[in-house]
């Protein structure tokens, strides 16, 4: 791997920006810098000159880099969005995955692709990882829920756990709802009765 | 086909930047005008135009609010991928603004020669500040805009070359997105900025900017969002492509009726939407701006329109006008074929089409673009409109 080889990857999450610097530098990058900051990027990034910048696709300062593709005509440096027409493909599963690359010096395609390529499986895991996450935070959120409303039923109706819980079930099964919008809906009741 | 079976094919998905002028748009959708032609739209709420103009491209959105100019580049391939965009209804006319911070409105008006209200004054006025910093050895003063494919870009251009202001040259033109303008300002990282609504108004009500122009004094009507769609989809889908024309045209009737102002900018004002509280939406759509922190305020009914006096219909003229912008500053060479790919962008025949019965207009005024500075633009002759200035970046001559 060339040693001079720069990689600017710009996204204001920390987990996922994490993720990828490691990926990059495990596939033998040595110079792969974040920057989470949106003032003054266009600086930033000339000042550091980077080969390919990676960034967040849902980053309002994609717009500002836009510029710097206008600008580069000014001032004589090739510049190119290494995804050109006949990349469909890959424009899309970049897209998909919320990745965006620009290639900043006069790179070869097929090096970049590799990068991309590595960004776009990177991205995918993370948003796999964040909706595993969500589930799981949701699940829990659910069984508090349904725990509360079933001691409020256990105190007011004189019930054992288990009543009360078959009781959430039967309701939820009568009126085809989920166990969690009933218990729901037995908390709110219990707070307008307070 | 009837409309229910257009919704049964496919759920619309349409991109929008949170700005006034997606008014049509969002309230085509949110008050049903859209559920009544039988469309099932899904509104995406999006942070950079270059994220929406690729979501467009690919095909993840139908539609999208657009600048309009973005709409020309992509068709032209300047900047990125060359897709063709059809724009069959405008959704706004006018509605920028050019705020300065209060250290450059007081240079600006020590310096001016004549009513700062006017533009050309303000623009000679700019010169001479611009060289007298330039004599102290002081740092250019930037600017801040939306895209290099934007009207904002071509306003403050348009309006500084006029007064002898080499925008290249002189003074920093540089791209903030809209949501960051306020705070550059604040924290003086720009001097000044032309953003539409409604973040002028944002700066005035902080005390950190003064609006020096509406771009109604630069341009008396200017093209500024579209409704865009991919070309091949607009050709595979003509009923859908009119079904919402229509949706909008009505949309943009409701919005512009004064007795549904109030409900307009409470749909406007959620999160998810432009997110930004009712009162200060409702100066935009009234077009009565306070102008400086003092309190003073401007009115010019021709703030904004949606809709009104013919604005819907795309008017093919201002894409000519644009594209003769984006030759003026060297981001488009210049043929005779460009301009009338450009032109052909804009398409008040499929607005006419789909509003068959309706009260809209069936022309665009002949001579719609006059300007400030400069000879009546004619749309047949692009040379003559860049021959006409001293300061661009493709002199033709």
């Amino acid at each position: 791997m060339d040693p001079s080889f720069k990689i600017v990857i710009v996204d204001k999450n920390p987990i996922r920006a994490a993720i990828l610097e490691d990926g990059l530098r495990e596939a033998g990058h040595v110079q792969v810098v974040r920057i989470d900051e949106t003032s003054h990027l266009l600086q930033r990034i000339y000042t550091l000159d980077p080969d390919v910048i990676l960034i967040d696709l849902e980053n309002p300062s994609r717009d500002v880099l836009e510029q710097m593709f206008q600008m580069s005509r000014v001032v004589k440096r090739p510049i190119a969005m290494f995804v050109d027409q006949s990349d469909r493909a890959s424009i899309e599963a970049a897209v998909d995955a919320g990745v965006s690359a620009y290639i900043v010096g006069g790179l070869r395609k097929e090096r970049v692709q590799n990068i991309l390529d590595l960004c776009i499986s990177r991205f995918n895991a993370f948003s796999r990882l964040e909706s595993e996450l969500e589930k799981t935070r949701s699940a829990l959120e659910e069984r508090k829920v349904i725990d509360r409303a079933k001691g409020i039923l256990m105190k007011a109706k004189n019930l054992t756990e288990e009543t009360a819980y078959a009781l959430l079930r039967k309701t939820a099964m009568n009126e085809n709802k989920k166990i969690a919008e009933v218990a729901q809906s037995v908390i709110t009741a219990a707070e307008l009765f307070k | 086909m009837t409309p229910d079976k257009l919704a049964a094919d496919k759920r619309l998905r349409i991109g929008f930047i949170p700005l006034c002028d997606a008014t049509a748009l969002l309230i085509a959708v949110d008050k049903g005008f859209t559920a009544a032609e039988g469309l099932d739209v899904e509104l995406v709420r999006e942070v950079s135009w270059a994220n929406i103009r690729d979501k467009l491209n690919i095909g993840l959105f139908d539609a999208a609010h657009l600048i309009a100019p973005i709409a020309i580049a992509s068709s032209l391939g300047l900047g990125h991928v060359k897709v063709p965009i059809v724009a069959p209804f405008a959704l706004g006319v006018n509605g920028n603004a050019i705020t300065v911070s209060p250290a450059l409105y007081a240079s600006l008006a020590a310096a001016a020669d004549g009513n700062i209200g006017d533009p050309l004054v303000t623009a000679k006025a700019l010169a001479k500040v611009v060289a007298t910093r330039k004599q102290r050895g002081q740092e250019p003063l930037t600017f801040g805009m939306t895209f290099p494919f934007s009207t904002h870009n071509y306003h403050l251009r348009f309006w500084m070359a006029a007064g002898g202001v080499d925008p290249d040259e002189d003074v920093r033109l540089v791209v903030l997105p809209p949501p960051y303008m306020v705070e550059s300002l604040a924290n003086r990282h720009v001097d000044a900025f032309c953003v539409g609504a409604p973040w002028n108004s944002v700066a005035v009500d902080l005390g950190i900017g003064f609006i020096l122009h509406f771009v109604s004094d630069i341009l008396p009507r200017a093209a500024e969002k579209v409704l865009g769609f991919r070309g091949r989809w607009a050709r595979e889908n003509p009923e859908m492509l009119a079904a919402l024309v229509r949706a909008h045209a009505k949309a943009a009737d409701f919005v512009e009726d004064p007795a549904n102002r109030d409900e307009v900018c409470a749909l406007l004002a959620p999160a998810n939407r432009i997110g930004v509280a009712p009162e200060v939406l409702r100066r935009t759509f009234d077009g009565r701006l306070k102008v400086s922190p003092d309190g003073a305020t401007r009115s010019d009914p021709n703030y904004l329109l949606v809709g009104r006096d013919g604005a819907g219909r795309p008017d093919p003229a201002q894409a000519a006008w644009l594209y003769a912008q984006m030759v003026r500053w060297g981001q488009a060479p210049f043929s005779d074929e460009m301009c009338r790919a450009a032109m052909a962008v804009f398409r008040p025949d499929l607005y006419d089409d789909a509003t068959i019965g309706m009260n809209g207009p069936t022309a665009n005024a002949p001579a719609s673009i006059g300007a400030f500075a400069g000879p009546v633009f004619d749309p047949r002759d692009i040379a003559g409109h860049l021959a006409a200035w001293r300061i661009g970046r493709v002199p033709i001559s």
